[in-house]
């Protein structure tokens, strides 16, 4: 794998970002599903507001993302997304929703306006992760796209079993992920109702990551074709079955921080090896080979990726930076005061 | 029943982008006089400038959120709903929305968190720096997205690649690009129209305030703070309006003419009121100054001004709508200045608090901005139909080919229910925001002094302020330091 090639490179920066998303907002939306196992309007304004300052934050990486991707693969952004149509409205919608949830759900002091709320923010922090891994399953399955990049059929040909079972892993992930950052960031007899989750949270990921590692060697057969291609990839593999390997060692011996950073590791290989099952393409048309849209000719012209890349190397320090900084500034154990909503 | 994708994207285009529109003005606006009061508590230790900005940073945080939960639809719709479209345009296009995501958004976010909850946690130059960098920001969201916008009413800086549907745009050069004809001049325009939009919503709440006897004293120092900026930015809006005028002129004359309803080319009246009749291809009931935009746009009354009559039939913008929306702007741009003017008239006869008329007019105000924003871009983005891109791409080709009007409509339908109930709920909280009111500046806490990271992370955003590459380097060594040091 050539970085120097810009093509490579794009695709390599695009999956840092998917990747970041997939870390960062993946526990605050793990968190807003865990949300309404917490009872008591004080332990939930605790959960909400151990997401508070972080969550607007996270999802930049998804709208950075998905800027990047219409400046790099202009052709891949406009055929995915106009196929994606209408599971793409109601992740859109869903995102609007989870955002008024959290923004309004603590303004007003009433027990029947919270409880409305903590159920949209719930409902729609399922939906966006569900729709995330249905739309990843359908990447590596294919869809049947045109010669121009345009979806031919409807969204019927997108509800099939496989997207749906990588969409129950994106669930389980999320909520383990975001299990493991609340126990982090709580206190007391609600730590310890966090601490209880655990476990069955591991388990079911476990079945699930099981079941769909599985049911991708046996119906995404491209899935590992990578593999011979760059055998450093294993590395990755160890490293994927050591995080998952580590989530439960670290949970028996009490070590909460080092839970948390394990299963940041296991949320980077899982997109790390959806990368791997896609790489070089963009998109798979289930139709024809030659309409698949791939790195290079879904691209942006070489003088506007070069161009990018100036732009990305530039702004990507300051990024990291403010994350650093906002991450720092809000370290330890969520309190709730005057700001808090 | 057949449904038209065309007509019902650009249906769904203007209810998501007006909306949407409504929260990122206010959010400039107000963070350029939060900066304001902020820096005025931090020159004088007076406590009412921060119980201002505590309050209104309460207000923002909402705005702001709303303002984000709409724009993520704005950042993916180009690709659902105009396909062909993002084709053509993503090496340009793209490129600007991708640059403002990584310069602005992520700055925004990340210093939101410590100005909305970091009023504990750090030290008040770190925070002011915060909101400092929040207000910056926004204003880089602006420019990008509106150099964005403005290259697909002045093209420039590309050449055209492949044939009919596979046509695309692609940048020869960045920074014509960039600078392309209209970008600067429309981006003065967008940003003073925030200001003001900023600058009316503080005075509306604050003379609301001083007429019912409540928090006056903060009250009337964030109302000086506003007025004085409101009218700065409500003259420096005329004269920004005035050359861009001329530069429609030049660059979109057709977009003049419909601005004008000047049917047949010739020397042009200013018309100050008035209809457009398509049918009799005149404006009726019209005021007007003659030979007023000539004069403008040449400086000679008897100068020709190139009317729609110029252009083909399929080429021609509709006439009423930019009229209407063009003309609403510029009466309100100068009910803008003449209200400010007055408002600093009595300020400085000191009886502008003894005026209980005037003080209303200035809680009503608050409706004018947003008026006025919403109807300008009505005005150049109707004013460039037909086309998306200005000769070169037209709305009506642009569009998802695969995309189906049911499916369109059920979007529609979705998120119009969402933004009524969005708007309610934004009104309903903004209403208990300012029922509550601002802290009693007296009962205010003192602020956190920590000798910590966030100390050293001001002092290194100080150096960074005059040497812009010092941040990510300084502040990495510093994270590093204070770990280390933990």
């Amino acid at each position: 794998m050539d970085l120097t090639d810009l093509h490579v490179f794009w695709y390599v920066l695009l999956g840092v970002l998917v990747t970041g998303y997939a870390i960062l907002d993946g526990f605050d939306l793990g968190v807003g599903i865990l949300h309404p196992l917490v009872k008591g309007d004080r332990e939930r304004r605790l959960v909400l507001n151990s997401i508070g300052p972080l969550w607007d934050g996270n999802e930049v990486w998804l709208v950075t993302f998905g800027g990047a991707l219409f400046a790099a693969f202009p052709k891949a952004y406009a055929s995915l997304f106009s196929a994606f149509y209408l599971p793409f409205m109601f992740l859109l919608f869903a995102l609007i929703g989870r955002a008024i949830s959290i923004e309004f759900r603590s303004k007003v002091k009433s027990a029947s306006w919270r409880t409305y709320w903590d159920h949209s923010f719930a409902f729609s922090s399922l939906v966006v992760v569900l729709l995330f891994g249905v739309a990843a399953g359908n990447l590596m399955q294919g869809i049947p796209l045109d010669a121009q990049g345009n979806l031919v059929g409807d969204v019927r040909d997108l509800l099939r079993p496989y997207p749906f079972a990588v969409g129950a892993l994106a669930v389980v992930t999320a909520a383990l992920h975001g299990a493991l950052y609340l126990h982090l960031k709580t206190e007391g007899e609600l730590q310890a109702r966090i601490a209880r989750l655990r476990w069955p949270l591991f388990f079911a990921f476990l079945v699930v990551y099981v079941g769909v590692t599985i049911a991708t060697l046996v119906l995404v057969p491209h899935a590992t074709r990578n593999f011979d291609r760059f055998p450093i990839a294993w590395v990755v593999v160890v490293l994927n079955g050591l995080a998952v390997a580590n989530v439960p060692r670290a949970i028996h011996h009490g070590k909460p921080g080092q839970a948390f950073a394990s299963s940041c590791g296991l949320v980077a290989a899982l997109v790390f090896l959806f990368g791997m099952a896609m790489f070089p393409k963009l998109a798979i048309s289930s139709l024809h080979p030659a309409h698949d849209l791939d790195a290079w000719n879904a691209a942006s012209s070489e003088s506007t990726l070069g161009l990018m890349r100036w732009i990305a190397f530039l702004g990507m320090p300051f990024v990291i930076t403010y994350t650093a900084i906002v991450y720092w500034v809000f370290r330890g154990k969520t309190k709730l005061d005057d700001f808090s909503y | 029943m057949d449904l038209d994708p065309v007509a019902l994207s650009r249906a769904q285009f203007a209810l998501t982008v007006m909306f949407h529109y409504l929260f990122p003005p206010l959010s400039i606006g107000l963070g350029a006089l939060m900066v304001l009061l902020e820096g005025a508590y931090l020159r004088t230790k007076d406590r009412r400038y921060e119980a201002a900005v505590r309050f209104f940073t309460k207000i923002f945080a909402v705005n702001f959120a709303v303002g984000v939960a709409s724009g993520i639809v704005m950042e993916f719709q180009f690709g659902t709903n105009w396909a062909t479209y993002s084709r053509f345009v993503g090496d340009v296009f793209g490129s600007a929305l991708a640059a403002e995501g990584i310069f602005a958004f992520f700055l925004e976010s990340g210093f939101l968190a410590i100005l909305v909850f970091g009023w504990n946690r750090v030290g008040p130059k770190m925070h002011f720096f915060s909101t400092l960098m929040v207000f910056l920001g926004s204003c880089f969201s602006a420019v990008w997205i509106v150099i964005a916008n403005s290259w697909q009413h002045t093209p420039t800086g590309f050449h055209l690649v492949g044939e009919g549907a596979e046509m695309r745009a692609e940048i020869t050069d960045f920074w014509a690009m960039v600078f392309n004809p209209s970008a600067m001049h429309r981006l003065n325009h967008v940003l003073f129209g925030s200001f003001i939009q900023g600058a009316f919503f503080v005075m509306s709440i604050s003379a609301f305030y001083v007429l019912k006897k409540r928090h006056l004293e903060v009250a009337k120092r964030s109302f000086t703070f506003a007025l004085v900026f409101g009218a700065i930015s409500s003259i420096a809006i005329l004269i920004s309006g005035h050359s861009q005028a001329n530069a429609v002129a030049v660059n979109q004359p057709a977009k003049l003419a419909a601005f004008e309803g000047h049917y047949e080319t010739g020397p042009a009246d200013m018309i100050l009121f008035g209809w457009p009749n398509d049918e009799t291809r005149q404006v009726d009931y019209a005021i007007a100054v003659p030979g007023m935009l000539s004069f403008l746009v040449h400086g000679d009354p008897e100068a020709p001004i190139r009317g729609l009559d110029e252009f083909p039939e399929d080429e021609r913008p509709p006439v009423a709508v930019p009229f209407v929306t063009y003309h609403l702007m510029a009466m309100l741009g100068t009910f803008f200045i003449g209200i400010t003017l007055i408002g600093l008239l009595q300020l400085w006869r000191g009886k502008l608090w003894d005026q209980p008329w005037l003080l209303r007019i200035f809680v009503l105000s608050v409706v004018g901005p947003y008026l006025a924003n919403q109807a300008g871009w009505v005005a150049a983005e109707v004013g460039r139909q037909p086309w998306v891109v200005y000769g070169l791409l037209k709305t009506s080709d642009a569009v998802s080919p695969s995309v189906k009007g049911g499916e369109v409509l059920t979007s529609i339908v979705l998120f119009g229910l969402a933004y009524l109930a969005l708007f309610a709920l934004w009104i309903y909280v903004l209403n208990e925001k300012i029922q509550h009111g601002p802290e009693d500046p007296e009962s205010l806490g003192d602020p956190p002094s920590r000798g910590s990271f966030v100390d050293a992370a001001v002092a290194a955003g100080d150096r960074a302020l005059t040497d812009a590459d010092a941040i990510p380097v300084a502040s990495t060594s510093t994270i590093a330091r204070a770990s280390g040091g933990e």
